[in-house]
């Protein structure tokens, strides 16, 4: 289960919480095996950038729209964005150490 | 020789999650051993990413990999091994006990056995990697529900690209398996299934020489030459799998261990590395095999390996274990 520092998007929200603010947004799916390994670093990284960072999941399942508006072709892939605008896309796995850089570039 | 532990130190930390890692974790937990298994960002390894594994000896209508490994790492904990999340960010095996830094954490072991194993192998092209997540993938049961109704590629002609393009047909369209020779090195059975799916069609002699197209960030089509004839070519295609192979996980242990020139770790009488107290198994070390259940066998031998080294009873070489067993 994802952390209650873990916001859930969908299509019909996304485009007003990403609008402001830094937003790291994982897109997963119940079936990705790779997305149950990218999850706990995720939840980590909402408990350690608390107030500074919004962190949350699309299912890719139940939300097609948004995945394909961002041409997200595989998974876990994570989206970072800032007041709206994409900053950073992370495909595949990647350690907690290089995607606290990655956050950090932005806050 | 014997060696003394201290109360903080680890007398094995394994390195690596998958069937050798976690095999060794299992003897090396019944040896009362309390293996540390450092599982790494791809855990479970490779089998997590596949799908029915039918060459597990035991199970005779398959198992899912994923379900075998999580039965094997309950397994494993079963008998007191201590399983954390994280990746070795350094190490130093200049001394004994060795020195292990997962972030920011530090561990002392007296061994260590590594199963780190093998990733995907990408093209050397450069465009496949940034086009990765954009239609271009290693793992078509992570990626192939984006394809749904689309034409897709599959490279290589290996059990890796055949399980792939059986995988896929289910999704796709079309599956063009693209292979550089005339004949798949895939097994057998592998290759029977693959040719008897309608929708799966072979393109021989040919390798990759670009994937379009990088400025719309997506993948559009592949173009192609016969290695034989030269001759250009160009495939329409939304997405493309890559199973060409792997390459060992061996980057940490540049310049403190010996390595064959392909990266993979040497080894010799049995699971030992160039270094006394440090072990090796699966396909971290094996370039041959790359089985499951060959890897799961050598984590045995790395973890009665340890076992040995660690109660002074493991010989300086075949020729003394020989007499002593006379």
């Amino acid at each position: 289960m994802a952390s209650e520092n873990v916001k859930t998007f969908t299509d019909a929200n996304f485009s007003d919480e990403v609008k402001s603010g830094v937003v790291l947004v994982d897109f997963w799916a119940a079936w990705c095996a790779p997305c149950r390994r990218i999850a706990p670093i995720v939840d980590q990284l909402a408990e350690e950038f608390t107030g500074r960072l919004t962190v949350a999941k699309v299912d890719i399942d139940e939300n097609p729209m948004t995945p394909s508006k961002f041409m997200v072709r595989g998974i876990p892939t994570l989206l970072l964005f800032k007041d709206g605008d994409l900053k950073e896309t992370v495909v595949g796995l990647e350690t907690k150490d290089r995607l606290t850089q990655i956050i950090n570039k932005h806050l | 020789m014997t060696t003394a532990l201290r109360d903080t130190d680890r007398q094995v930390i394994i390195i690596g999650s998958g069937p050798a890692g976690l095999t060794a974790a299992l003897y090396a937990a019944r040896a009362n051993l309390k293996p540390l298994v450092i599982e790494g960002i791809e855990a479970g390894g490779q089998l997590m990413l596949t799908t029915m594994v039918e060459n597990w000896p035991g199970y005779r209508d398959g198992i899912m990999g994923p379900k075998l490994m999580l039965e094997l790492r309950a397994q494993a904990e079963r008998f007191g091994a201590e399983i954390i999340q994280g990746d070795v960010t350094s190490l130093d095996l200049s001394k004994r006990p060795f020195t292990l830094h997962v972030e920011k954490t530090r561990y002392l072991t007296e061994t260590l056995i590594i199963a780190t194993g093998a990733s995907a192998k990408w093209l050397d092209l450069g465009v496949d990697k940034k086009l990765s997540g954009r239609g271009v993938s290693t793992c078509a049961t992570c990626d192939g529900f984006f394809f749904k109704g689309l034409p897709v590629a599959v490279i290589g002609g290996g059990d890796t690209a055949m399980e792939e393009a059986i995988y896929l047909s289910k999704l796709a369209t079309q599956v063009t398996v693209i292979h550089r020779r005339d004949t798949l090195r895939a097994s057998k059975v592998m290759q029977d299934k693959a040719f008897s799916m309608p929708n799966i069609s072979f393109i021989w002699n040919t390798e990759v020489v670009d994937i379009k197209d990088l400025a719309q960030g997506k993948v559009t089509s592949l173009m192609l030459r016969n290695t034989h004839t030269g001759a250009a070519s160009e495939l329409a295609v939304d997405g493309v799998f890559i199973g060409i192979g792997h390459t060992p996980n061996t980057a940490l242990f540049k310049g403190q261990l010996a390595m064959h020139d392909n990266g993979y770790l040497k080894t010799h009488h049995g699971s030992r590395t160039s270094l006394p107290g440090v072990f090796a198994a699966g396909d971290v070390q094996d370039h041959v095999y790359r089985q499951a259940v060959t890897a799961a066998g050598s984590g045995c031998m790395a973890a009665i390996d340890a076992e040995r080294f660690l109660s002074g009873t493991l010989h300086e070489s075949h020729e003394e274990e020989l007499k002593m067993t006379k």
